[in-house]
């Protein structure tokens, strides 16, 4: 073979190569960006001394919602104590979801978190969550769970209202081979 | 322009095996290129079939002959096959043919793996096609394969996306020997700038393909792992997010498009300027308009997915980059007016499908400019109405330029004339039923009638009807193409000269025809006129 069309064919194959990786890579890069701006309702993350030490201001509210959804594979029932409540943004608040499992046997399940609007949901910082760590019900049981969270005093002046929604998924039984996750973001609250 | 003057003698004997080993171990570039281009043609038939159940479904509201499950991955197939099986294909075909014949070079760079990419493809198909028979039925989640609609596939799933892989390889096999061809075989003396269009489309085509389908791979690779071994790139469950799917395939699926339509592009830029009996128009321009429509492809993908909710900033970016594609292909179809214009025009059978290839295309294009104006396309947003736009981009567009192409080439492959009367039988049947089918789905989706669903509101009754008859008529219709070239191929017609048609220019017309079975051996010499 002529050595340029080697030439050309070593470099278009390592183009395609490249390509396929380039797709892989659109994972991460995704997860970076849905994280600085927030779309997607990805939300910030903050340690208990920084949301303590936040200064506020106690003229301004926020309205928070909570939503709650279950993935029809999961037979359980899940709702949240408060619908809505006012905050002052830099105030830490706690809230409690309930669950309760309608399943005759063991059951597992996920939750994951969503704030919109994405313009507000970088200013959600949660604390404390129950989200993406797995859950465990035997049948009929109830749990209470909580999620402390504060909202950033920095929350554009136009955001008046955040919705926190959040959906359980169901989880496998083996559960080792369910948790391999490459996702850089599941490690957080 | 250049001219050709063939020095040294042809090789008039054309050594090979015959029968069915002739095709199975062919490293030709012609008989590639007819293998193709028959695979392409078959294809189309199948997936014309399909095209055919979901009309008669849709003929009148209410299910009449086929369960919703069936319709959906009709809809599913016939796309997947029209477009990876018969439109990509069919280029390619034509790419084998032509290309070598044009640039003055004896064969493809890469003969033997040429043959691969060719023999890979009917596996693929079959394993996708054979998905039908598997119990839970084929794919039915749409070519776009979203999750998780897609993850719930039964067993059809893992057949699917090998078969995606299969087609994958096979076309990045092509655009590689394509390119390496293009880049290292041109005829002494043939600058870049010398190619005919066809080549240059070509070149444009092969890059994309290079660099957009290993993502698409790469996409169903991940699907693949997210259903059986526990990864969650899509998998909200995981922490993996659906959204991310559609993002990772349209930017693979914009430059598809583009990757379906330049090489119809090329196409019509040889036909138009030889029956015009003009040379092309703003050749350079075209050229750079080609080039910059691919640029601009890997940059719009998101339009296709205005509704997931995207930041305001997003949209608007994805629009502007949109629409701004419409400049260098308004740049293409003023260049082919401008050739036609003050040309001495005749209308064979090409000419006719090349013209209605301008008008029909720029219809396509225009609805594709209003789908691309964000706040509308909510409206516009998986309705009829996009149906209606790319079917009019694709089949009075790709599949038409293709049908001229053929008939363009047909005289120099068989070495007779096709039949003119039933050329333009065929014409006109294909372009009054063409716009009967298609046309109404505009209104339809503006009226908001959903696409991929098999039952439909009983207002949207009458159009649906006029849709199906055209449907119909331009599948049935196709069938004089066959026997078109059947005849030819056969020998029965005129015999036709080397340069075939009067106005025809180039490299290729100053071969025999048929061509000798190794042409170019010795390179042309090219002399500036």
């Amino acid at each position: 073979m002529n050595s340029n069309i080697k030439n050309t064919v070593t470099t278009l194959s390592s183009i395609a190569v490249i390509m396929f990786c380039f797709g892989y890579v659109l994972v991460p890069i995704y997860d970076v960006f849905c994280d600085i701006t927030g779309l997607n309702g990805k939300t910030g993350v903050i340690s208990k001394n920084e949301a303590n030490s936040l200064s506020f201001d106690i003229n301004r509210s926020v309205t928070v919602e909570f939503d709650t959804n279950v993935n029809s594979k999961l037979p359980w029932k899940f709702h949240a104590d408060t619908r809505k409540i006012s905050v002052i943004p830099g105030k830490l608040v706690e809230v409690s979801f309930e669950v309760e499992s309608l399943a005759a046997n063991q059951t597992f399940g996920k939750a994951v978190p969503s704030v919109t609007p994405p313009k507000g949901s970088i200013y959600f910082n949660k604390t404390e969550c129950f989200c993406f760590s797995e859950q465990e019900l035997g049948p009929g049981e109830r749990k209470t769970m909580s999620v402390r969270f504060v909202v950033d005093p920095a929350l554009p002046l136009e955001v008046k209202s955040l919705v926190l929604s959040y959906t359980f998924f169901a989880m496998e039984k083996n559960v080792s081979t369910r948790n391999i996750d490459l996702k850089i973001n599941s490690n957080k609250i | 322009m250049s001219e050709a003057v063939l020095n040294g003698v042809e090789h008039q004997h054309d050594h090979h095996p015959t029968g069915i080993k002739r095709w199975l171990f062919t490293t030709n570039h012609k008989d590639i290129g007819t293998l193709y281009l028959c695979f392409s043609l078959l294809m189309f038939f199948i997936g014309g079939a399909m095209a055919l159940v979901i009309r008669a479904e849709l003929f009148s509201p209410g299910i009449q002959y086929v369960d919703p499950q069936f319709f959906n991955s009709m809809t599913t197939m016939h796309a997947l096959i029209m477009v990876f099986g018969v439109v990509m294909p069919g280029t390619v075909g034509f790419a084998n043919w032509m290309l070598p014949m044009m640039i003055g070079a004896p064969d493809m760079a890469l003969p033997r793996m040429n043959n691969w990419s060719f023999w890979i493809l009917p596996f693929a198909f079959t394993l996708l096609l054979m998905t039908l028979l598997l119990p839970g039925g084929g794919p039915a989640g749409g070519w776009t394969m979203y999750p998780p609609l897609m993850l719930q596939t039964e067993h059809a799933l893992p057949f699917v996306i090998f078969a995606v892989h299969f087609m994958g390889v096979s076309s990045v096999m092509g655009a590689i020997n394509i390119v390496a061809t293009i880049l290292n075989m041109r005829a002494p003396g043939m600058k870049l700038l010398d190619m005919p269009l066809f080549v240059w489309t070509w070149l444009v085509t092969a890059f994309l393909l290079i660099g957009s389908i290993p993502v698409l791979a790469g996409a169903v690779t991940m699907l693949l792992t997210d259903k059986f071994f526990g990864t969650s790139f899509f998998d909200a469950a995981g922490g993996g997010d659906p959204v991310l799917f559609q993002h990772v395939f349209w930017f693979f699926g914009h430059p598809e498009v583009y990757i379906l339509i330049l090489p119809a592009f090329g196409v019509v830029s040889q036909i138009i300027p030889t029956f015009a009996r003009k040379p092309l128009f703003g050749y350079v321009s075209m050229v750079y308009a080609t080039c910059s429509i691919a640029l601009l492809s890997f940059i719009v993908w998101a339009h296709h997915m205005f509704t997931v909710g995207m930041p305001l900033a997003a949209e608007l970016f994805f629009m502007y980059a949109t629409m701004s594609i419409a400049v260098p292909t308004g740049v293409k179809i003023f260049n082919w007016i401008a050739t036609m214009w003050r040309g001495e025009m005749t209308f064979e059978t090409p000419m006719l499908f090349a013209v209605a290839f301008v008008i029909l295309f720029t219809i396509g294009g225009f609805s594709g400019l209003m789908l691309g104006i964000a706040p509308v396309d909510f409206q516009y947003h998986d309705t009829y109405f996009v149906v209606a736009h790319f079917h009019y981009v694709l089949v009075s567009g790709a599949i038409f330029s293709m049908m001229a192409g053929a008939y363009y080439w047909l005289p120099k492959w068989t070495g007779y004339m096709y039949d003119e009367k039933l050329g333009k039988l065929h014409f006109w049947l294909s372009v009054v039923s063409v716009n009967l089918l298609f046309f109404p789905q505009h209104f339809l989706g503006l009226a908001g009638m959903p696409r991929r669903i098999p039952d439909y509101s009983t207002q949207f009754s009458e159009w649906n009807a006029i849709s199906s008859v055209g449907g119909f008529v331009f599948g049935f219709s196709q069938l004089i193409l066959v026997w078109v070239i059947i005849k030819s191929a056969r020998g029965h017609g005129e015999k036709a000269t080397a340069q075939v048609w009067e106005g025809a220019n180039g490299l290729e017309w100053t071969l025999s025809s048929p061509p000798p079975y190794h042409s170019f051996e010795v390179p042309p010499k090219i002399s500036r006129s």
